[in-house]
């Protein structure tokens, strides 16, 4: 029978809704137990929510000051300590687990399934390659531990209501003090979360300028949505990296995604490959967008948007 | 300082890659391959840091079949210094490109490590981060900025919220994002000179690595379509249709 031992994620004392994805996904082995681990200066806020999601069974802390940042060669070695016990060691395909799981994996002395999409066995999973062109199936080595990083764009949330018990643990591993965190700039924005939002609205070159990019979030803010953006735009600086969408940014699946002014490179459909509905408004009527869209729209984007928004404004009230 | 460059060549990003119909692989016969993106972005900051006088020495390494050698060449023309080409009959695992990578650490002693953030055939993520591992030293991943002073780097992380600044000491394993640089064009005079640079190849098989333990891919499939929908012609059309869906 599998245990999974979970990697929570979590920043300023917030779990990060990515870890519920993941335990869907360790659920899908059916296994015997699913931990979670938290590596914190300050783990207790974290660790009750992560006791809240169904399938937990139980919540290991790890307080220790060198945790106030997640330094991956900081982490890893705590959490092998640890993952002897386990059959499985997930954590969450972002930025976080894909720094972090590695290392785990590296100290094992195995390989690591990266973007884990579909569990067919304890050993046998399915991941995209090749920017989603192809979906592989791989089996990893029965007898060793498997390192997953599970692709959160795949995975639903599980739900809460769970009670696991919380409990501390000390490890004893020697950790380095070769990396220092210096700073953060985050983004501060009131808008849903766009890795977890349940609606999109993108932007692409299309729109032109950082100037320009009002329209996009006023069209989002009437949808309620999160705001992603292009490659394009990011590297243009319309708007900031944390908003980029596709096989270098973000991997989203809301239920509705609206790519404006985007032509639907094979790098930005990647990310957007799972969402439930996608509308594409673009000038160009040729643009490869337009093969992958719900509903499309051929027109200027700048005369298209106060249009929407005019009607979403009355529509809504 | 000497910098060690990870260049991987992989299939093209341009490329639409289709999957073989008996499940074996993906179609790379007349498939044109191209160093992975961020390698070359990675090889552009080494050679700045070398033109910044930060560094001595480049050297660029790939693990990969004999026929490798013109990408290797394509690296020296770009400016690095030397090559070295493990040759290797199949493709490598990133645990096992670790192993390999480090078995060459130990022979050059380089101060920093410089590799892509993701291959963008395997879409792996893993190498860079397993090989400061094994080494036992810091790693940088997702880089947007990297700077270089005595024995540290302040590197500037692309991460899900925002960007992130660590500094590491060195040598470290710091691997590069799309925004670091626009590598520079490789100039045809330099595809000559390239010729005459050092270039060392090593069989895989002589560096001894442990390889059995990786994932291995039984089948390849390709992803399920979705299906173009339909087109309407103008907001009020659209609005009725995501109306119609129950999206609004
Ligand atoms: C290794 C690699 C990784 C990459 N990763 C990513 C990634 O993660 N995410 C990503 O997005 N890209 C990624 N890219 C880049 C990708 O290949 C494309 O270059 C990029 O997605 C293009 O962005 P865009 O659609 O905004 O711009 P463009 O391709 O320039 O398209 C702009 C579109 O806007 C339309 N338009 C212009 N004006 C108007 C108007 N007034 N009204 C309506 N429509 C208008 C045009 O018709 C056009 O279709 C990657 C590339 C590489 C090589
Ligand atoms: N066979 C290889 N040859 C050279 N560099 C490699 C090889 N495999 C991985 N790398 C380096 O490791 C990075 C990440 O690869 P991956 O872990 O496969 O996504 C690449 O961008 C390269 O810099």
């Amino acid at each position: 029978m599998s245990k999974v031992l979970v990697i929570a994620e979590h920043l300023n004392g917030k779990l990060n809704a990515a870890t519920a994805k993941t335990v869907s996904a360790a659920l899908a082995l059916k296994p015997e137990a699913i931990d979670v681990l938290v590596l914190s200066d300050a783990p207790d806020a974290v660790a009750t929510a992560a006791a809240q999601i169904a399938g937990v069974t139980k919540v290991l802390t790890s307080a220790n000051a060198a945790n106030a940042h997640a330094i991956a060669q900081v982490l890893a070695p705590q959490i092998v300590e640890i993952a002897k016990n386990y059959s499985h060691v997930f954590g969450p395909s972002t930025t976080f687990g894909k720094d972090l799981m590695p290392c785990v994996a590296a100290l094992l002395g195995v390989g690591q399934v990266s973007d884990l999409m579909a569990v067919e066995s304890p050993t046998t999973f399915k991941r995209p390659m090749y920017a989603g062109n192809a979906i592989v199936t791989v089996e990893a080595p029965a007898d060793h531990i498997v390192v997953a990083t599970v692709r959160t764009a795949s995975w639903p949330e599980a739900a809460t209501g769970g009670g696991a018990a919380v409990e501390a643990v000390s490890v004893s591993a020697a950790l380095p003090t070769h990396t220092r965190f210096v700073e953060l700039a985050a983004g501060k924005s009131d808008r849903p979360d766009l890795q977890s939002a349940k609606r999109v609205v993108s932007g692409g070159r299309g729109v032109g300028s950082a100037e320009n990019f009002k329209i996009i979030y006023d069209l989002a803010d009437k949808l309620g949505a999160a705001v992603g953006a292009s490659r394009a735009a990011v590297d243009a600086g319309y708007v900031p990296n944390e908003l980029q969408v596709g096989q270098t940014g973000k991997i989203i699946a809301p239920d509705l995604y609206v790519a404006i002014g985007i032509s639907g490179a094979i790098q930005h459909l990647t990310g957007i490959k799972d969402a439930g509905t996608i509308v594409a408004i673009n000038k160009d009527g040729d643009a490869p967008i337009f093969e992958i869209t719900d509903v499309g729209l051929v027109g200027d984007l700048f005369q298209i948007l106060p249009e929407l928004a005019g009607m979403l404004a009355s529509s809504t009230n | 300082m000497k910098i060690l460059v990870g260049y991987k060549r992989v299939v093209d990003a341009n490329v639409r890659v289709q999957v073989k119909p008996d499940g074996s692989g993906v179609v790379t016969d007349g498939v044109k391959l191209s160093a992975n993106p961020f390698d070359d972005i990675a090889l552009e900051e080494a050679l700045r840091l070398r033109d910044a006088g930060k560094a001595s020495e480049v050297v660029v390494a790939t693990i990969a079949p004999a026929d490798a050698q013109p990408h290797l060449r394509n690296g020296l023309a770009m400016g690095a210094n030397r090559a070295i080409h493990v040759v290797a009959d199949d493709a490598v695992s990133p645990l096992a490109a670790a192993r390999a990578f480090l078995k060459l650490i130990e022979k050059e002693q380089p101060d920093l490590v410089l590799m892509g953030k993701q291959a963008i055939d395997d879409d792996a993520s893993q190498t860079g981060q397993m090989l400061a591992t094994l080494w036992g030293r810091p790693q940088a991943t997702f880089a947007s900025k990297l700077v270089v002073d005595g024995g540290k780097a302040t590197v500037t992380r692309e991460v899900d919220a925002g960007l992130e600044t660590i500094e590491v000491d060195l040598p470290a394993v710091v691997t590069t994002d799309l925004r670091l640089n626009e590598p520079r064009f490789i100039k045809l005079p330099d595809i000559m000179k390239a010729k005459s640079k050092p270039l060392e190849t090593i069989p895989l098989a002589d560096l001894a690595i442990e390889r059995g333990d990786a994932p291995k891919a039984t089948h390849y499939a390709p992803p399920a379509q979705r299906q173009r929908g339909v087109m309407v012609k103008d907001a009020a059309e659209l609005v009725a249709a995501l109306k119609q869906k129950g999206l609004l």
